[in-house]
């Protein structure tokens, strides 16, 4: 991993810091799940998630609602799951 | 190398507290600095959706004396009447002022704010509940964060967002000129100094294992404040919420029991008719995490290790647990698999509130004991909302008081801030030589530790000794235990070691700051729990028994006073509870029934 690779995987990690703990947990199991993982595409789809407001990103993963874009479809996948907490 | 930068006020926090403090000081057309370590619609008061309180009365009779009453009871009398009644009384007009701002509140047909029940709030001095509870659907803090946000941004305030404040800046004197932080997306540090330095940190629920409060709740201002000498208030006093998803901490709004969902053990039975007979499911927090806990320990617990009680709202018709409290099924659905129209929540008590705080007077204004009297202002120090202590909750806070508090105290520490440097004009104190040694002491041993603890590990080790030591019971051997355990911890956390020690955006640095805070409040916490001998409010001991002097455990005699722990030597000092309200007769002592 390069510096600019790392630095952009350490703001995504700050950015799943989340206002919602239902939500922190959810992004923490992905971070425990998926530590090497992340490429470039997938970097941007997880960009795109936290932008968003965290009711919003909530409605998404907990499954009230499908991503708008359906290219996010992948990474809202990953980081849905049914239970297990 | 730290770069200078100046400022009226600097505002550490951009939640309920932090922005409305700041609408008062950039209206009033004063230079205010907000920091953040998240953008500011992500912070915690977000997660806020049960409401705001105030007694407008849309719905029925209401009365801000009935509000005062139910606060001075709720906080089982340790909290100050002067606070108290102050705020009970703003509550209307700081509630319509977000109106204004453009708080899209829940309506009645005609037109005015839709209010709802809400635990231990309730009408005419205690008798049956009231509808008190503002909200804007389930987003209440949401909507109200971006309200505030927008009017911040109309006023020019200067966001400075995804920067960590570190250490608090004061003189020789004692005076409060600012405070250092770091950008964390360079890793660069800074000094702001101010006139007027606002601590709206929020909590720090994060020293339990078990929280609904998010990982970000890590009591930075409380342990800045700390550091710098000034000492905490009531630290003892963590509120449980009845309603947390068992295993997860996520919390169940109490609006599902203001909408009629009702607690069950295992055998079905509604057990809170005999815990509260009047308030019943609706009683005050810790009277229902208290009864919760006693079912459990009685064997009535559910589950396969009896460790859990139901939250049922099975008998509620859908349309209104999907209209009124749209959250809640995938809540269920997620962290307990279960589909609450059908079957019921498992839950338990949760930590959820940190009652004491920095501690402050009513006008937010930061107030330490001095030779002249016990509520000394520290000059250019003010602090609200979560970290802050005024005391307006004192032992136990009621449900939507939290907002409330925020509005009020963020108002007022604002004004208060803009009403000093109006009327008394004078440029900025010099800073003191030694300004920025704490930090880049805390800074260089970080960078520099060598065979150190893994901040992740010892930050389970603090959880771990605080739920086991510290939870919703309390019992004199375990507190005595906990105490050593805790003061273990911290030798750890003094040597934290981080493996990555880039500059540029380096969120182990950042925990591992965190953690320097977060183990202030836990010390401070069971410090101050295991000396106070005896049970009030969110503070339950085994060992402080029920008599007809002591009701539950309250020793009024020897307790109704407020804890200060200072983190120099964990010293304890104490002060008395003001009992005087600025206009109306005490709320006199008696024993706190539901
Ligand atoms: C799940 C949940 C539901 C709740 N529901 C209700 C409710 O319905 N009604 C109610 O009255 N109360 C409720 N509460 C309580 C209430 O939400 C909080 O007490 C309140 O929102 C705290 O607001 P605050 O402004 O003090 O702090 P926060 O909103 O927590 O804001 C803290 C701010 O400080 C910043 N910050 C912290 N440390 C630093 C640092 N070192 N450097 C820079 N910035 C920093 C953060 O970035 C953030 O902007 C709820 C709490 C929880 C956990």
């Amino acid at each position: 991993m390069n510096e600019q690779q790392r630095i952009r995987r350490e703001r995504l990690r700050w950015h799943s810091r989340r206002a919602l703990l239902e939500l922190d947990l959810v992004m923490r199991r992905f971070w425990q799940s998926q530590p090497e993982l992340l490429d470039d595409l997938q970097a941007e789809q997880l960009e795109c998630l936290l932008a968003m407001e965290d009711h919003d990103l909530w409605e998404l993963l907990s499954g009230r609602q499908e991503p708008a874009d359906p290219a996010l479809q992948g990474m809202v996948a990953l980081l849905r799951q049914p239970t297990g907490f | 190398m730290i770069t200078v930068r100046k400022f009226d006020a600097v505002i550490v926090g951009a939640g309920g507290a932090g922005l409305r403090a700041a609408i008062q000081l950039s209206e009033a057309g004063l230079k205010t600095a907000v920091l953040s370590k998240v953008f500011p619609t992500r912070s915690h008061t977000v997660a806020a959706q049960g409401g705001v309180a105030a007694s407008l009365g849309n719905s029925e009779e209401d009365h801000w004396h009935w509000h005062m009453y139910d606060t001075v009871k709720g906080s089982d009398w340790l909290g100050d009447q002067d606070a108290i009644e102050f705020m009970c009384r703003k509550a209307n007009e700081v509630v319509i002022e977000l109106e204004h701002y453009g708080m899209p509140f829940d309506r009645l047909d005609n037109g005015r704010i839709y209010q709802r029940p809400f635990g231990g709030h309730m009408s005419n001095f205690g008798e049956k509940p009231v509808r008190r509870s503002c909200a804007a659907a389930d987003r209440t803090g949401h909507a109200m964060l971006h309200a505030m946000y927008q009017r911040n941004i109309k006023a020019n305030t200067q966001f400075f967002v995804e920067w960590l404040a570190l250490d608090l800046i004061r003189d020789a004197e004692g005076d409060v000129l600012g405070v250092t932080a770091m950008e964390m997306e360079t890793g660069d540090l800074y000094a702001f100094h101010a006139k007027a330095t606002i601590f709206a940190t929020g909590g720090a629920g994060r020293i339990y294992y078990s929280s609904t409060n998010a990982f970000i709740n890590t009591g930075d201002g409380a342990g800045m404040a700390a550091r710098a000498g000034i000492p905490l208030e009531d630290m003892e006093f963590w509120q449980f919420h009845p309603t947390g998803v068992a295993g997860a901490g996520v919390l169940i709004t109490e609006g599902v029991r203001g909408e009629g969902g009702i607690l069950r053990n295992s055998q079905g039975e509604r057990f809170m008719e005999r815990y509260a007979p009047n308030a019943k499911d609706l009683a005050s927090r810790d009277v229902v995490s208290r009864a919760m806990v006693t079912e459990i320990n009685e064997g009535r617990g559910c589950g396969p290790n009896k460790d859990f009680v139901l939250l049922d709202i099975t008998h509620l018709p859908p349309e209104t647990i999907m209209k009124r409290l749209p959250g809640i099924h995938e809540i269920a659905l997620q962290f307990a698999g279960v589909d609450a129209l059908r079957e019921p929540i498992p839950v338990v008590p949760t930590c959820h509130y940190q009652m004491g705080g920095i501690p402050t007077n009513f006008k937010g204004q930061v107030v330490v004991p001095g030779k002249r009297s016990q509520n000394e202002i520290v000059p250019g120090f003010y602090a609200a909302g979560e970290c802050a202590c005024a005391s307006v909750h004192g032992a136990n806070r009621l449900g939507t008081n939290s907002l409330l508090d925020l509005l009020v105290f963020g108002k007022s520490a604002g004004e208060s801030a803009v009403d000093e440097m109006k009327q008394s004009p004078k440029p900025h104190k010099e800073l003191p030589t030694d300004a920025f040694d704490r930090t880049l002491e805390r800074l260089n041993r970080l960078n520099t530790q060598k065979d150190g603890a893994s901040v992740h590990e010892t930050q389970l080790a603090m959880q771990r000794s605080m739920q086991k030591h510290a939870g919703v019971f309390r019992f004199a051997d375990l507190l005595k235990q906990g105490v050593q355990k805790i003061l273990e911890v911290q030798k750890d956390v003094e040597r934290t070691e981080i493996k990555d020690k880039s500059q540029v955006f380096n969120t182990a640095r950042v925990e591992a700051l965190e953690l320097d805070n977060l183990i202030e409040v836990a010390v401070a916490t069971m410090v101050s729990a295991e000396a106070r001998k005896e049970s009030r409010g969110a503070h339950v001991r085994d060992d402080a028994p029920d008599t007809p002097e002591r009701p539950d455990g309250r020793d009024d005699v020897n307790w109704l006073k407020h804890s200060l722990w200072f983190k120099d030597e964990n010293r304890l000092e104490y002060k008395s509870v003001n009992l005087r309200p600025l206009t109306v007769d005490t709320i006199a002592l008696k024993k706190r029934a539901y």
